[in-house]
């Protein structure tokens, strides 16, 4: 016998090395990963390269519809000198516009006083306001400005804040809540089930009806309740939220671990004397590795819902900060006339649900070893 | 089987009352009261109110008063509506949710089923592919979003409904809520019957079945869903209850007078008698259509016996 011929064995492949490869090979999943990316980017970068602050009230800009053009419009110019002269008590005579500069003629009954200037400047559409020339006796006077562009490509809401950006900074509160909350579920879960699954026996029994019990209470109350007590702080107030999501992780991970201490393999390295902890690393946590993943990137979407129905009632994050639910809950109520404030946040919540939910499909069918 | 309904029956008595106890403690020690107002109530006046409730006897008298009270079907006055007891409200509130409850719940198995099956029937062709994607986006998109966006397109923009409101029950007011309370279940039911069906059409007694020359319809309908509506049945169950006791977000967006906009009210004001009595009644649902899951389960796949 020569061992000379022998073909060398294949390489094996591990677990992860082929679910990967199922993974890369899931074009929707692959989609969402990179829209989810490219999402959790737009929300964490991006407030800081869109201009207006989040909480800043552009008072002539109130429920103006997105554009991808500058504010003001050419026609909105003259409502805006007017608006602002008004205030001045000062009447316009004429006005004429060379790219962004405008020489604005005023009139008045009595001496125009030249501090007048900063009631244009007040505006948010206009800014560096000069005195150019006074008539002799002083009632009527040249001004010249700058028409000061802003963009709103969302549009604003009732307040005139600048609905790109709060969008964004929605969309910060509600994927970090989402994956914070997602984390306390998942991390007390497993402990939970992991304990309930290895002890067994009575331990098990008892720790399991106490999770019945907690089932059949009211899920919705049981939120409001901590949401009660724990008073309207976001940190603790996600914390809830993952406190009441772990039940189904739980029977999750007890169930796979009830199953794995029956595995034969599982036997074999105990009767050769493999330690509790050996067996608990080497076998227990690697199977159990794919369901909490699959599981974890199916909640982080129920916890967003979740925070957005909160904030919806009110329960949630609170003003000036917001999450996509504050907005959808804002927008619905400003429908007819500003459906922008509806359609904008929606669109950013159901596609990212989307994007999470085909992730999470794409990863169980990669991990699941019953699919191949 | 009639035994162990009764039986079930019985052990379903101990769970309420574990239900009871824990929610009655869980809003009592969360702080404030139901007389607890912004302006601060004349203490006397607190007292008075307080005294005549009841509210001023130590925790576990009370506790033991509603007991003996909800034995008697007693569910007690509502402190924040108080020209209503709870077991009032609940006349008239529970059938309106209901009613939107049980239709939505119907035509979601009805038409979802059918979709699932059609899918099924044609895995992996292009209407398989887009009940599939119908149904992700129906169960993804939250109903406080899809609520709004129908309000805002059938009956701001095309005016053929109403926003909202109830109209006396007429049918036009309820297609809004029945279609934002149905859409989420239907795709669920269209999702588990589809992947319950290819299992199930994979089965060894289907190509028997279609060995002895059956026809096409009786292979399907008679042998290859009995076996696909298992998952169905387990999962209406929980469906039914909620959707029976009244969805929070749809009465409040399309002003609906039922009962599920209650329970939050309630919690926030601390409305002790109408949470316990909304508790209560959730509890009972959710029992009762637990046990007739287990119950259509028997009736479904004669394998499960029970003794």
């Amino acid at each position: 016998m020569t061992d000379a011929h022998l073909p060398s064995p294949a390489a094996g492949r591990s677990l992860w090395a082929d679910a990967r490869a199922r993974l890369l090979r899931n074009r929707a999943a692959m989609v969402s990963i990179v829209y989810l990316a490219v999402m959790a980017l737009a929300c964490i970068f991006g407030p800081s390269l869109v201009p207006n602050d989040f909480t800043t009230i552009h008072a002539d800009y109130t429920r103006v519809p997105p554009s991808l053009s500058a504010y003001p419009k050419a026609e909105g110019i003259e409502a805006a000198l007017k608006d602002a002269l008004r205030r001045a008590r000062l009447d316009l005579v004429a006005w004429k516009q060379d790219g962004s500069q405008l020489d604005v003629t005023v009139a008045s009954a009595k001496p125009v006083d030249p501090r007048s200037v900063r009631y244009l400047d007040r505006s948010d559409v206009f800014e560096g306001t000069t005195v150019r020339e006074s008539a002799a006796d002083g009632l009527t006077m040249t001004m010249s400005t700058q028409v000061q562009h802003t963009y709103f490509f969302f549009g604003t809401d009732s307040n005139g804040r600048d609905l790109l950006q709060r969008t964004l900074v929605a969309g910060r509160v509600s994927l970090a809540i989402g994956l914070l909350a997602g984390i306390v579920a998942v991390i007390i879960g497993v402990l939970y089930g992991a304990s309930a699954g290895l002890i067994g026996g009575k331990t098990d029994e008892v720790m399991m009806r106490i999770v019945d019990i907690l089932y059949s209470l009211p899920f919705i109350f049981f939120v409001i309740m901590l949401v009660v007590f724990f008073g309207r702080n976001f940190v603790l107030m996600f914390l809830a939220v993952g406190a009441v999501l772990w039940l189904d992780m739980a029977r999750i991970v007890r169930g796979q671990a009830l199953s794995l201490k029956r595995q034969e393999y599982v036997q074999a390295a105990e009767a050769l004397g493999v330690t509790r902890a050996g067996i608990l690393v080497r076998h227990v946590i690697p199977n159990l590795l794919g369901p909490v993943v699959i599981y974890m990137t199916l909640l982080v979407p129920q916890v967003i819902i979740l925070e957005s129905f909160l904030s919806y009632l009110g329960l949630g994050v609170q003003e000036p900060l917001s999450s996509w639910g504050v907005l959808i809950s804002q927008g619905a109520k400003s429908i007819p006339g500003a459906q922008w404030l509806l359609i904008f946040p929606s669109v950013f919540l159901t596609t990212t649900l989307f994007a999470l939910n085909f992730i999470g499909d794409g990863l169980r069918d990669a991990l699941d070893p019953k699919d191949r | 089987m009639l035994r162990y309904v009764f039986r079930r029956l019985l052990t379903a008595i101990p769970t309420l009352f574990v239900i009871v106890t824990i929610s009655f403690f869980l809003i009592r020690v969360a702080p404030g009261g139901p007389f607890n107002q912004e302006k601060g109530l004349n203490p006397v006046i607190k007292a008075n109110l307080e005294r005549q409730f009841g509210l001023d006897l130590p925790l576990w008298k009370q506790y033991l008063n509603y007991l003996g009270n909800l034995l008697h079907g007693d569910f007690g006055p509502s402190y924040n509506l108080p020209d209503f007891t709870v077991a009032e409200l609940f006349r008239t509130g529970l059938p309106v949710s209901v009613q939107l409850g049980a239709t939505a719940l119907v035509l979601a198995l009805i038409v979802g089923g059918a979709l699932g099956v059609f899918a099924a029937l044609y895995q992996n062709r292009p209407a398989d592919y887009m009940v599939v994607a119908a149904a992700t986006a129906g169960s993804t998109i939250p109903t406080f979003v899809i609520a709004p966006l129908f309000q805002l397109f059938f009956a701001l923009t095309l005016k053929w409904v109403p926003v909202g409101g109830w109209g006396d029950g007429a049918l036009v007011n309820k297609i809004g809520p029945v279609i934002t309370l149905m859409l989420p279940q239907l795709a669920v039911v269209a999702r588990l019957m589809r992947g319950a069906m290819i299992e199930a059409l994979r089965g060894h007694h289907i190509r028997t079945a279609r060995a002895m020359g059956l026809s096409d319809y009786s292979v399907v309908v008679r042998h290859a869903m009995r076996g696909a509506l298992l998952p169905i049945v387990s999962y209406a169950g929980p469906a039914a209850a909620s959707l029976l006791t009244g969805s929070l977000i749809v009465e409040y967006i399309f002003a609906i007078p039922g009962v599920g906009r209650y329970f939050v009210d309630a919690a926030l004001n601390r409305d002790y008698t109408l949470v316990m009595g909304t508790v209560v009644v959730i509890a009972i649902f959710t029992l009762f259509f637990n046990l007739m899951v287990d119950v259509m389960y028997a009736l479904v796949d004669p394998r499960v016996r029970y003794d």
